[in-house]
């Protein structure tokens, strides 16, 4: 059986903290500058261009990319064959948030409790999906979480007659309402089947793929292109001012379902769509 | 159009400004969000003051990352301005005239707007490294133990900002949207 050290695990989610923060992945900088050159609106094409002048002044400054640092979203996979020593890999994974956005000058967005709202002072706890995988290394997908896009996300119980066609409307109606709030343009992640929280988690799961990266399956990979379209037609634009640049992608993920159901996620990033892998 | 604004504002120059046009504020600024605005609201409540005067300023909806060594603010984009909008229509009948922020405002701010003379601005929403290269000082007046959502003056250079409800209440999101639409 593997070891792997909590300390390994905390040095790793402290070293994404302080790089995704700072440093968009070459999916999401591809994608800015495709939508430069194809927005049709001139002030859409001006809030393009200040948003890579945002990009590069974040990274050589060492400015965070958008003063919202999120709330820390972690996606744990651990290898069966692994034994985690040194401590509970919670403790190590909050250690790194703790470390990650006090000492990469990061805002802390968290309060301990959502009735009372104090601020817990370090951005713990991170949010933290595990899943037991096969095989003997832990992957870490980092993607921290900001709430302008966040508080725009849905969740639909749709019925199975809904069909293709409700699940469409969904997700157009999700973007619509999120308008100029999410910050376009927006990644939008899509979960559709599972239970209710599942659909959710698959969204959110979407967004941590490459943009450029579209779904295996022809008809997903279809019903994504086509999403795309639909909202990059709805006038929105960057900033929500206006323009054919509101989604850079829609990522899908689908999971099976219940013969009653038809459970819809819709989380919707904005342009800044952070996210990092480590595998220890 | 481009316009180069004073603030604190006033009155005159604000009823120029129409909806679309991109602004250049220089001068005396506050910043304020959710925490910051529920406090302010329990103080009229009790009728205490504001730790500061409404009459012809401005609030940016923003709460900052913290500073580095020897820098004046961290990232300082704008955040959503809709999460204020209940509190805000007593905040421009005491004379606040300018609000930036990102994302749609209600019926009710709207009205408050048109009813006071006042500007809706959204500043670039993600642009929080971009956007503080236009702060020149920053300073915590009041609620210092809410942090980030603490009440800050601000002094600002050029802050590139762009008119999306004006005096008269019209809307860019709804008229620039309507423009880029289209049939699919």
């Amino acid at each position: 059986m593997k070891e792997i050290n909590v300390a390994q695990i905390s040095e790793a989610i402290k070293d994404m903290c302080i790089e995704t923060n700072h440093f968009l992945s070459a999916d999401m900088r591809a994608a800015l500058d495709r939508a430069e050159k194809e927005e049709e609106s001139p002030l859409g094409r001006q809030i393009l261009s200040k948003l890579k002048d945002n990009l590069q002044i974040a990274g050589e400054d060492h400015i965070p990319i958008c003063q919202d640092t999120g709330m820390a979203v972690v996606f744990a996979e651990i290898g069966q064959e692994v034994h985690v020593t040194g401590g509970w890999i919670e403790d190590a994974i909050n250690e790194g948030v703790r470390q990650g956005y006090t000492e990469g000058y990061l805002r802390k967005s968290v309060v301990s409790d959502p009735i009372v709202r104090k601020n817990t002072g370090d951005n713990t706890p991170a949010v933290i999906h595990y899943f037991m995988v096969p095989g003997d290394k832990i992957k870490l997908t980092f993607a921290p979480k900001g709430f302008g896009s966040e508080n725009m996300s849905r969740v639909f119980m749709l019925k199975p007659a809904d069909g293709v066609e409700g699940i469409k409307n969904a997700v157009l109606t999700a973007v619509k309402d999120a308008g100029p709030n999410a910050c376009p343009p927006m990644v939008v992640g899509v979960g559709i089947g599972g239970t209710f929280e599942k659909c959710a988690l698959l969204a959110k799961k979407a967004l941590t793929r490459a943009a450029d990266e579209r779904a295996a399956d022809h008809f997903i990979r279809e019903m994504e292109e086509e999403l795309q379209r639909k909202i990059n037609a709805s006038g929105i634009g960057p900033g929500g001012l206006g323009g054919t640049t509101t989604a850079f992608a829609v990522n899908i993920e689908t999971y099976a379902t219940h013969i009653a159901g038809l459970p819809v996620g819709v989380n919707i990033c904005c342009h800044v769509n952070r996210h990092a892998v480590r595998i220890l | 159009m481009d316009v180069n604004i004073k603030a604190p504002f006033d009155a005159e120059e604000l009823k120029k400004l129409k909806c679309g046009d991109m602004v250049y504020i220089s001068g005396t600024i506050y910043v304020a969000r959710d925490a910051a605005h529920k406090r302010m609201q329990e103080a009229l409540d009790k009728n205490e003051a504001l730790p500061m005067d409404m009459n012809g300023n401005g609030i940016y909806y923003m709460g900052p990352s913290p500073a580095r060594e020897g820098r004046v603010i961290g990232s300082a984009g704008p955040t959503t301005a809709s999460r204020m909008d209940k509190y805000t229509p007593r905040l421009l009948d005491l004379g606040l005239k300018v609000m930036i922020g990102k994302g749609k405002r209600s019926p009710e701010v709207k009205e408050a707007i048109v009813r006071n003379g006042a500007v809706y601005m959204a500043a670039i929403g993600g642009a929080g490294a971009l956007l503080s290269k236009s702060i020149t000082a920053s300073e915590v007046i009041a609620y210092e133990d809410l942090g980030t959502e603490a009440i800050r003056k601000l002094e600002v250079k050029d802050f590139p900002a762009i008119v999306v409800i004006d005096t008269t209440g019209e809307d860019l999101y709804i008229k620039a949207t309507e423009e880029y639409r289209k049939e699919v």
